[in-house]
């Protein structure tokens, strides 16, 4: 199975080290065995979009990329680097990776543009001026620069993801962890969101999108994965995925999804 | 949210058929709607309210005609007797006025009380300043630590032509002032630490927090001066002797160091996780994300049980007395032991009540000013 995706991958991009490798990942949460033997890669500039029944793992995989959450067996490589109890690696990697949440953990006592200054400042060690500037460029991309002086509560929820989108952006991340972005918005606002994420998905960023919005996977993904009870099940072009599914598991998934909406 | 746009649609459709806006009926608003809705909306309620009322105005005529009406204000030469013959019917203000100095200062000696009473103003001062958001830069530390070398000369002398005065002649106001705003002052930042240190990854840092705090709750305060005062020199080298009020000073810090923690851990405890999250994935350092994340919600989380707890340290500190330190409340005490002014305690200890209501009563106003600005961004 995974050497399958690995030569679709490969095949599809140019011979760059992977961005990101998952190695026989496997996690348990006390006796919950929550990931078995994940393995899958990620090219340079590659979109992947994951999607599976909640409580698959979905969210576990992709905070073992940043290691919000630990891994206990096998391997996982970020830019070439592996993930390990070191705090020098660690912190490097997470300068290298951004992530954006499904209940956005804006810091709400802070205005929108220290939100977003705040790290380079203090991380990347960039001049306040310079932070301000790089700020103000990447609020006008997601559309809210108006915004900058007021607190995060002050806006709406698709307003406050697309600030917390720009202030992962601020760090200069190579790669973008997306988990259920929209899943906390009212109907109205998710395609806000979504716009913004298909524009930087046009930039060529590499990103793994936690999402079960079909329309996006099938606009911007390279790859979906389809994940369950702790297992990547199938994987493949989100077309060959959704419109001919292999696996029983990923029929009765989609079948649902589809009623659902 | 999605109230927000319920609300509004219903709004807009109650809205249409009447174009006029509706002024709400006048029996709903004003002084005397409240009234009518809140003391006389049936006749239990009526009655209530008239026998309080009642009961109310009796209470304050009957303490106005002692407290002015009927009060003697001073009286020559320690003659009490007028005093005395008043009894019951009017109060005999005339102790606060001969015994004042005494109250406020102690056995400090009587022509250097200058000295203590500019230090209680410093002090004042030093709150006021402390407590204006504007001042709150780093220069702030540096205001302190000038203030505080100036309190320490000003009560000791023995430079600057001002006669050395030994620390068992300090008391009042000044000792009650000087525990409470060092105790606090080093008890705050000590709590921070080791509430941080409760929640620590590492086992060694994280046991000494919780047998800290553990160990001092639960002991009482009383206990603790007593050891501080009693047993602590016995482990000293022959010698070496900490001053009695230093050791007092400490026993308090570390008194109300273990109390604040927990309310600061409580804060700590209550911070969505996502915060933590959200600071780790841009890879700030432990230290960033606790200054400039973690710390900042979660005391502001906390303001009013801190302030609680600051207030009933500021009063704990007349616990002092039981090792012989004579702060305000002792000294107050000790006023009235003379013959001549045995029997007017009711008035000295009002009159300690309202120095330290004024205090008290200060630092509540304050925080609540303070908890609504610093939530600001709370609201929409
Ligand atoms: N911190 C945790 N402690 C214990 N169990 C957890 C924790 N986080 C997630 N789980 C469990 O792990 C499983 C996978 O969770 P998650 O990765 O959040 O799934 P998904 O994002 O696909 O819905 C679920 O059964 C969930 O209950
Ligand atoms: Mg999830």
């Amino acid at each position: 199975m995974s050497a399958a995706i690995e030569t679709v991958a490969s095949a599809a991009r140019t011979d760059a080290p992977p961005a990101i490798t998952l190695d026989r990942v496997n996690k348990w949460f006390g006796a919950l065995h929550v990931l078995r033997d994940i393995s899958m890669e990620v090219a340079l500039g590659e979109r992947v979009v994951v999607c599976g029944p909640s409580g698959s793992g979905k969210s576990t995989m992709i905070r073992c990329i940043n290691r919000l959450e630990t891994h206990q067996d096998g391997r996982i490589l970020v830019d070439g680097k592996e993930l390990t109890d070191d705090v020098r690696s660690l912190d490097a990697i997470r300068r290298e990776v951004g992530m954006v949440f499904q209940s956005f953990n804006l810091f709400p006592h802070l205005t929108v543009l220290e939100n977003c200054t705040l790290a380079p400042i203090w991380v990347r060690r960039m001049p306040k001026k310079d932070a301000e500037a790089l700020a103000m460029e990447y609020l006008t991309k997601v559309k809210i620069p108006e915004q900058a002086k007021k607190y995060p509560g002050q806006l709406s929820g698709g307003q406050q993801q697309r600030v917390a989108i720009a202030r992962a952006l601020c760090m200069k991340p190579k790669i973008m962890l997306f988990d259920e972005p929209t899943s906390a918005l009212d109907p109205e606002m998710i395609k806000e969101v979504l716009d913004t994420m298909v524009a930087l998905a046009d930039t060529g960023m590499t990103m793994i999108c936690v999402t079960h919005e079909m329309g996006f996977a099938r606009q911007v993904a390279d790859r979906v994965v389809f994940m369950d009870r702790g297992e990547i099940v199938e994987s493949g072009p989100p077309d060959t995925m959704f419109n001919s599914p292999q696996t029983d598991r990923l029929k009765l998934f989609l079948s649902q999804i589809l009623r659902g909406h | 949210m999605a109230s927000d746009t319920t609300t509004t649609q219903l709004a807009v459709a109650t809205a249409v058929p009447e174009a006029a806006p509706r002024t709400p009926p006048i029996s709903v608003i004003g002084p005397i709607a409240w009234m009518r809705a809140n003391l006389f909306s049936g006749w239990i309620s009526t009655a209530v309210t008239l026998a309080l009322a009642y009961l109310i105005a009796r209470w304050v005529i009957g303490f106005v005609d002692w407290a002015f009406i009927n009060a003697i204000w001073s009286v020559p030469n320690n003659q009490t007797q007028a005093c005395r013959d008043l009894r019951g019917t009017g109060a005999c203000w005339a102790v606060v006025t001969e015994k004042h100095r005494f109250i406020l200062f102690g056995t400090y000696p009587y022509e250097q009380h200058w000295r203590p009473a500019l230090v209680c103003v410093l002090f004042v001062g030093l709150y006021i300043v402390s407590a204006m958001r504007r001042f709150w830069r780093k220069e702030l530390a540096l205001v302190w630590i000038l203030a505080l070398t100036a309190i320490g000369i000003l009560m000791w002398g023995g430079i600057l032509g001002m006669p050395y005065v030994p620390q068992e002649r300090w008391g009042g106001l000044p000792i009650t002032l000087i525990l409470s705003t060092f105790g606090l002052a080093f008890a705050f930042p000590l709590a921070i630490l080791v509430a941080l240190g409760r929640r620590s990854k590492m086992p060694a840092i994280k046991a000494i927090c919780v047998l800290y705090v553990e160990l001092i709750r639960g002991v009482p305060l009383i206990s603790l001066l007593f050891m501080a005062s009693v047993m602590f020199p016995l482990f000293l080298p022959e010698g070496m002797n900490i001053d009695k009020l230093l050791r007092a000073q400490i026993a308090i810090i570390l008194f109300a160091g273990a109390y604040l923690a927990e309310v600061v851990r409580g804060g700590l405890q209550a911070l969505d996780k996502g915060q933590y999250e959200a600071a780790d994935a841009l890879g700030l350092s432990y230290w960033h994300k606790t200054s400039f994340i973690i710390l900042p919600q979660a005391l502001r989380l906390v303001i009013p049980p801190l302030v609680n707890t600051f207030i009933g340290f500021f009063k704990d500190t007349s616990l002092v007395l039981i090792i012989g330190i004579f702060d305000l409340l002792t000294a107050g005490k000790t006023a009235i032991v003379e013959p001549a002014w045995q029997g007017f305690g009711v008035e000295v200890y009002i009159t300690i009540g309202l120095i330290y209501f004024c205090f008290c009563f200060a630092m509540s106003k304050y925080s609540q000013g303070l908890e609504a600005e610093l939530n600001r961004h709370r609201r929409r």
